[in-house]
């Protein structure tokens, strides 16, 4: 059979257990928010990896 | 059965007790000055940047104030206003409170640095080593300058929003800082002369303790004085505008005002009345404060919708 016994103590436990979870929770929001915008700040950047790049020489 | 609390002697923690050690009421004071100084920057930053600028600095704040309830335990348990913080009753321990302080405070430099630029952060780093180090160990204990130079900790968060947006210290930033830097004394010195006996009990040297209440109330009006020529300088810059002059020069000639009374009155004349005067001078301090930082997003509302 289960311990079904609540202590006073568990409900202070849960509570920090679910307000450190949303803090951490909250941390990765904020860390995806920012990255989208300062990505967005940046504007188009020309990639230099592909063929697409004007000017540049093709030789084969 | 065995008892579980056996286990545990002390009152376990619950999440309020680790946020009570950030000082959710200080933290107020700082993000409404700090969302102001970002506010009336003359460049504005993304929305979502500046809620994370505001987010970290105000995050700073409450991490110089765990740190600060880590060192000052056992001054807090004396003193009645105090006594109920989460270290001295026990709730959390003082190793936790130093572990919370530390962390949070390299995350929220560390964040705004890469969230807005280098030198907020630094600005910030300083206010936390300010507010930690130099007031709570160094100054706090040994000379009753301590609320001049604590208040330099409450002064920065404006002029470390200012430069979260244009990522320079000007003139504007810095008569910001002097607003509240120069605020501090009087507004807690008129709280020293009607809440006697706290300080006194902890052993912390008020000037009121140190140079009796005569010089305190001499010291009151010579800061507000000063306190007023800057208020109302900062109404000529770029950060001003005619909302803040006609408020800074109405607030200050009535703060003066008050000032100048307590500076007249003796000892008697307080206790006849219950500290009447002094009493409305603090309360009147928080409007003060409020009024000047609420004139300055005032005109900042008005220039961006081009009236002035």
């Amino acid at each position: 059979m289960a311990i079904q016994a609540e202590h006073e103590l568990h409900g202070r436990r849960k509570s920090r257990n679910v307000g450190v979870g949303l803090v951490l929770a909250g941390f990765i929001a904020i860390i995806f928010g920012l990255t989208v915008v300062k990505v967005e700040q940046i504007g188009a950047v020309d990639g230099f990896d592909n063929a697409n790049v004007p000017g540049a020489a093709v030789t084969q | 059965m065995a008892d579980i609390s056996v286990h545990t002697p002390e009152r376990e923690a619950e999440f309020g007790d680790y946020f009570a050690l950030l000082k959710p009421r200080v933290m107020t004071l700082v993000v409404f000055t700090a969302l102001v100084g970002l506010l009336v920057a003359p460049v504005s930053l993304h929305p979502f940047v500046a809620f994370c600028a505001i987010l970290f600095i105000a995050v700073g704040g409450g991490a110089s104030g765990a740190l600060n309830m880590w060192w000052d335990a056992d001054i807090d348990a004396v003193m009645k206003r105090t006594a109920r913080r989460p270290v001295p009753s026990g709730r959390v321990s003082g190793g936790e409170a130093l572990a919370i302080g530390l962390a949070l405070s390299g995350f929220s430099v560390l964040m705004l640095g890469l969230a807005t630029n280098w030198l907020a952060a630094g600005l910030l780093a300083f206010t936390i080593f300010f507010y930690a180090v130099v007031y709570s160990m160094w100054l706090k204990r040994s000379t009753p300058q301590n609320i001049v130079i604590g208040g330099a900790a409450g002064a920065f968060p404006p002029m470390i929003g200012w430069v979260a947006a244009t990522g320079s210290v000007s003139l504007e930033s810095v008569l910001m800082f002097a607003l509240i830097f120069l605020w501090t004394p009087p507004h807690f010195w008129a709280l020293a002369l009607f809440m006697r006996s706290d300080y006194d009990d902890a052993g912390v040297p008020m000037l009121t303790v140190t140079h009796g209440r005569r010089s305190t109330r001499r010291h009151i009006l010579a800061y507000t004085a000063i306190l007023a020529s800057f208020a109302v300088w900062l109404g000529f810059t770029s950060a001003g505008g005619p909302v803040y002059l006609v408020a800074a020069v109405a607030l200050n000639a009535w703060f003066l005002k008050g000032a100048w009374e307590i500076s007249r009155r003796d000892e008697d004349m307080a206790e006849a009345d219950n500290f009447a005067v002094e009493k409305a001078f603090f309360k009147f301090s928080l409007l003060y404060l409020f009024i000047h930082f609420g004139a300055l997003l005032a005109d900042a509302a008005l220039r961006a919708g081009g009236i002035i």
